[in-house]
């Protein structure tokens, strides 16, 4: 394996034309949280014009709903969540700004679609390993939407934090080449 | 009849809950250990390591192995000369509460499907009763995750379709599923009763521990057989290609109705959690 490319937020357009699939990445910087009703609430504000209460352009939404801090701890278990809920919002979410998406799953067409138009990628972390993910972030901040509990929008600030890129801004989805690699 | 006071139910709820969620079972370390050796893929053994990893620090700091605690599934198995002083069921859900909110695990229950807000202590638990003679209380404690409860799919197929419709089903169900539910995924497989109980049957699968094959041989080779086609899909671990995409199939059969083939796949995660206690 290569060693891992290194990245901060905010991503330009060029940031993002140099990920390919099946790139390691290292994310080091502030990066947002956001999941079902944080992407419900975006979506809708952005269609009525109005402002939101968050910058999203040249950044990075990990679709996360962390687990309670314990005492000491700056935040609980933190892995990604499934990412095709948030099909539905992300192509108007990088119409405006978005550069990047941390999640886990398979993205569908019309995502896959405006991460070419608009320069977008979509990474992936190990679901499921919470736990562990949990050592690379730093700080924790809820920003927006605090009513909303596990899926308020939160401002982390993560070091070294390790993805891969899954679909790139070429079209290529990590998903269907290491399935045809390894069907038998 | 013996007396179980409510606050024995209520501790033993709470602890079950935070013990499923912070210590995977010894089976699915050593699932994942198995896994690495047969792993053809890089990225795979990397996750693989990652779950190893993952587990570890989970048990040593007692914090939970996924954000996604799940919601909290019981199932008793209550002894028809036991009583509980009090409601069982309210006991049972403070439990929850207790576990939830005390062990720092998240709470991801709407109180209602459209209308709802977070209830904030992760209940109401979903609990299947059985009735059994005896004194004793059985309970297990097994949260499931949204991601691969999602995957999961009921369907009413013709009695003509067979063992071989149920093989072909249960294979499309994974594929379809392909990197969602968290792979290396465990499979439950319902066979037979009726609409509602047979997804019962495929969620009741789950609550084996890895290797445990159908006593009956002639379901324990479509285990075998399944296991094998599943893996033989690519998927691999996290679904970025591999031989590990299930760990183990159970299945779990019940009389049908002679117009009547009903069968359920429910998908469990990686972090297939499940602990019980006897009182």
């Amino acid at each position: 394996m290569s060693e891992p490319k290194k990245i901060s937020p905010p991503l330009s357009d060029e940031d993002i034309m140099n990920l390919k699939i099946g790139d390691r990445v290292l994310i080091t910087g502030k990066i947002l949280t956001g999941r079902d009703s944080a992407h419900k609430r975006l979506y809708e504000l952005i269609q009525k014009g109005e402002k939101l209460p968050i910058e999203i352009k040249g950044q990075i939404i990990y679709y996360v709903g962390p687990a309670p801090a314990k005492p000491g701890y700056v935040i609980g278990s933190a892995g990604p969540t499934t990412s095709y809920r948030m099909d539905p919002y992300a192509p108007l979410l990088m119409e405006h700004g978005l550069k990047g998406m941390i999640g886990k799953g398979v993205r569908s067409q019309s995502v896959r679609d405006a991460m070419k138009k608009f320069k977008g990628v979509y990474f992936a972390a190990t679901g499921g390993a919470g736990a562990l993910i949990a050592r690379n972030i730093r700080t924790a901040t809820i920003i927006a939407y605090e009513d909303l509990g596990p899926e308020a929008i939160r401002e982390l600030e993560v070091e070294d934090f390790p993805v891969i890129v899954a679909n790139d801004a070429f079209g290529g989805d990590l998903y269907e080449e290491g399935m045809k690699k390894f069907r038998r | 009849m013996r007396q179980v006071p409510y606050k024995t139910i209520v501790e033993t709820v709470a602890q079950l809950c935070t013990d499923a969620n912070y210590f995977l079972g010894d089976d699915m370390i050593k699932a994942f250990k198995d896994g690495l050796s047969k792993e053809d893929s890089d990225a795979g053994k990397d996750i693989l390591n990652q779950l190893l990893k993952n587990a570890d620090i989970a048990k040593t700091e007692k914090v939970p192995l996924c954000q996604d605690c799940g919601f909290a599934v019981i199932f008793l198995e209550l002894g028809t000369d036991a009583h509980v002083e009090g409601n069982i069921i309210e006991a049972i859900n403070d439990g929850v509460k207790k576990g939830y909110t005390d062990g720092y695990l998240r709470k991801s229950i709407l109180s209602d499907p459209v209308k709802g807000r977070n209830t904030g202590d992760n209940t109401p638990a979903i609990i299947h009763t059985t009735l059994v003679p005896g004194d004793k209380i059985k309970i297990t404690v097994a949260p499931k995750g949204g991601g691969s409860e999602n995957m999961s799919e009921v369907n009413m197929m013709k009695p003509a379709d067979g063992i071989e419709g149920v093989k072909t089903f249960v294979v499309d169900r994974v594929l379809r599923s392909s990197a969602n539910p968290c792979p290396p995924i465990v499979v439950g497989v319902g066979v037979g009763g009726t609409f509602e109980y047979v997804a019962f049957l495929a969620k009741k699968a789950l609550l084996r521990n890895i290797g445990e094959r159908n006593p009956d041989p002639f379901y324990a080779d479509v285990e075998r057989e399944l296991l094998e086609r599943i893996n033989n899909l690519g998927i691999g671990p996290q679904g970025l290609g591999g031989r590990i995409t299930a760990l183990d199939v159970f299945i779990e059969t019940h009389p049908r109705h002679i117009a009547s083939f009903p069968v359920a796949v429910n998908i469990n995660c990686h972090v297939a959690r499940h602990k019980t206690a006897v009182i």
